[in-house]
């Protein structure tokens, strides 16, 4: 075991496979000598060579497109997209290629790759760097996309994630990258994809989030208990597939829940997990089902406004307290 | 490619604008329209391959014809026929080992389907409209039809550039018409390939049409093989009705592929016949209907002349050609209508995921459910 940050633990992940399989391959914009602008290829170029950490040029639609026919050829790409935001230049590719190449080949071509991206907010980027738009490819089928919330889960499911026979979209968050600090083990082991994990056990009321949502849902966990509330929290940690069962059995047991996610709230992946919720422990439910978001609004290009767009504590807090007095 | 005799470009704007003059090459003619070879021209085809191509072509186009009747009767559903771009097609694809190299397809390229080994019982169960024709069977190099415009294009680069990374042996072909260049996959895989010298050919079909549009409304540049030069590529413009110049500059980029010298684009010139697809209306964007336009450009007719001159066709084997490939249609649409029978709905669910999740397993059961009636 090891404390390494969120970055330190994905860069471990990706030496620990390229060691274990010279069949994977990195390739994105700026990976190589520079090390990715997040430094999470640091190292890689100089221990596996140009042609297994490749810096293409900028242009993510081939980047996956690429990865796509790689994939075919019996390579196992794992393409960086520089952030989130700049996906949609490729979504077309990630979303009628990549996702369904084993599906419209009737299974004769398949596309065991790994796309990563950090996403999300509160680090004064500028604009399209920091949406969080994981609830657009969480509606593509047959792609996976996961969102770890801690050191330990990024590195075991990105190794799980590169495993993987199908294509899976692997989310860092961005602040998270060097504030998430935790114990990791040295070598090889994975976390499976689509389980929710308990960050924290409780019987008052649920907080659901994933990915840079959940040390915030645990600081307001905090907050209420020491006013005597416990409160159990739940890192999603896949958005595909929904760990349906770990959400029903606890909110069964608390009677609330609330959901928090950066993103904007209307049509949003808090409202697939409050659906999700309603079919299966309607009747367990003691209050309506809370969901914390940010506005229905661009995210802010100007560091003066991105303190009000984020979820905070205030707003947490407020929708808990809701849920608790209801 | 010095095997390769190129033509000094056209000097006029009317030339340039059908030939090039951007520093692409363009390829002297061989088997000119009237059915003779061009002066000084050789034939670069051996009399085998000159029997394969043309029995491919013919055989290509009685499909066609059965495909768009069939589909006039309801048979299948919208189809989209190669009838006038055979020399392009055929001619590209018997420059390519179909046991390792790949095709990465459009959506119109039947004689290169028929060369690389697909079934035609598979053609018929895709355009009847069942999953099973997409998947191609083991040993056919081929990826499914693209519906996507140009999306195909990063796939074929990858492909290629993978099987260079693990020293496969293996050339990729993407297939691409002219109105599909205009989007930004093409230049991104041009550019792609460009950097990584992957072994892979840009075959683009140009038929002068994307459905009502025409060429020249596509792009203003002289052609679309002077794309090519934004990306450090060579680039060469053939006539596609030309089967043996085609073949002879598919050979020579496929060969370059090879070698290690990287990707070829070539423009392959050549006229769309018939309609877009079977639910297109030419005569309302175009004057010149599909009888005119195979009397002034048929590939077919050229390369049947010039074989029959040399006495390697007539027309006892055209007819026999003409039977069996009846035969052949006839018993592949048998094969795929019984095919097309086995229709479940657990089969919107196969092959989504290796692995699928709960909730996938849960829908499946219940559609199943419903429909088990």
């Amino acid at each position: 075991m090891t404390t390494l940050t969120m970055v330190e633990a994905v860069r471990s992940a990706l030496m620990t496979e390229m060691e274990r399989d010279d069949r994977v391959m990195v390739l994105g914009e700026d990976v190589g000598k520079l090390g990715g602008v997040y430094r999470a290829t640091e190292g890689l170029i100089e221990r596996f060579g140009p042609d297994r950490v490749f810096d293409t040029p900028i242009a993510e639609a081939s980047i996956i497109g690429a990865s796509v026919g790689l994939a075919a050829s019996g390579v196992i790409p794992v393409a960086e997209l520089q952030f989130l935001g700049f996906g949609h230049l490729a979504f077309h590719q990630v979303a009628h290629q990549l996702a369904r190449l084993r599906y419209r080949s009737r299974g004769k071509l398949t596309a065991p790759v790994t796309i990563r991206a950090p996403f999300g907010g509160g680090v004064r980027a500028l604009e399209i760097h920091s949406d969080a738009y994981e609830s657009m490819y969480a509606n593509v089928p047959g792609l996976k996309v996961v969102a770890p919330a801690t050191a330990h889960d990024a590195k075991g499911m990105l190794l799980a994630s590169i495993r993987d026979e199908d294509p899976v979209l692997f989310l860092e968050p961005l602040r998270g990258y060097r504030l998430i600090k935790d114990e990791v083990p040295d070598g090889d082991y994975t976390v499976e994809l689509g389980k929710a994990r308990i960050a924290r056990e409780g019987n008052d009321i649920t907080l659901i989030a994933w990915s840079g949502m959940v040390p915030q849902a645990e600081r307001a966990a905090d907050t209420l208990a020491s006013e005597g509330i416990s409160a159990e929290v739940i890192d999603l940690r896949s958005i595909t597939p929904l760990d349906v069962d770990t959400l029903a059995t606890s909110v069964a047991k608390t009677g609330r829940a609330v959901i928090i996610q950066e993103g904007p709230l209307s049509s949003g992946f808090a409202a697939e997990v409050a659906t999700t919720i309603a079919e299966e422990v309607f009747y367990s439910l003691e209050a309506p089902v809370q969901r914390v978001a940010g506005p229905d609004t661009p995210y802010p290009f100007a560091a003066a406004l991105e303190d009000f767009y984020l979820p905070g504590q205030s707003r947490i807090l407020g929708a808990a307290r809701k849920a608790l007095s209801a | 490619m010095e095997t390769i005799k190129t033509e000094s470009p056209p000097d006029t704007l009317a030339d340039k604008q059908r030939f090039g003059g951007h520093g692409e090459n363009i390829v002297a003619p061989i088997l000119q329209a009237d059915g003779t070879l061009a002066a000084g021209a050789e034939c670069p085809m051996d009399d085998d391959q000159v029997q394969e191509v043309l029995s491919l072509m013919i055989r290509s186009r009685l499909i066609d014809e059965r495909g768009v009747s069939y589909q006039r009767q309801g048979r299948i559903g919208t189809f989209s026929e190669n009838r006038g771009q055979e020399g392009a097609s055929a001619g590209s694809a018997m420059a390519l080992n179909a046991e390792t190299d790949w095709v990465v397809q459009s959506y119109r390229e039947l004689p290169v389907l028929l060369r690389q080994g697909m079934p035609l019982e598979q053609y018929w169960t895709l355009f009847i409209g069942h999953p099973d024709g997409w998947g191609f069977p083991e040993g056919v190099n081929v990826w499914p039809l693209q519906i996507e415009l140009g999306a195909q294009m990063p796939h074929a680069v990858g492909m290629a550039w993978g099987f260079k990374r693990q020293q496969r042996p293996g050339v990729v072909v993407g297939y691409i018409g002219d109105g599909a260049t205009s989007e930004g996959d093409f230049y991104e895989a041009g550019n792609l390939a460009g950097v990584t010298k992957a072994p892979v050919v840009f075959f683009v079909q140009n038929n002068g049409w994307a459905i009502s549009t025409p060429r020249e409304r596509q792009t203003a540049a002289s052609s679309i093989a002077a794309k090519a030069a934004g990306w450090g590529m060579p680039s060469y413009i053939v006539d596609g009705n030309d089967v043996f110049a085609v073949y002879s500059v598919m050979r020579e980029a496929v060969a370059r592929a090879r070698n290690g010298e990287g990707a070829t684009l070539i423009e392959a010139q050549t006229y769309r016949v018939g309609a877009h697809n079977t639910s297109d209306a030419p005569s309302r964007y175009r004057t010149e209907d599909g009888a005119d336009a195979i009397a002034r450009t048929d590939p077919l007719v050229r390369l049947r002349t010039y074989a029959t001159s040399l006495g390697l066709w007539d027309a006892d084997r055209d007819a026999a050609l003409t039977e069996s490939t009846y035969i052949e249609i006839d018993e592949a649409f048998k094969v795929a209508h019984e095919r097309a029978k086995v229709r479940t709905p657990s089969m919107l669910f196969d092959h989504v995921y290796a692995d699928p999740p709960a909730r996938t397993i849960r829908q499946r059961e219940t559609i199943e459910k419903e429909f088990d009636q």
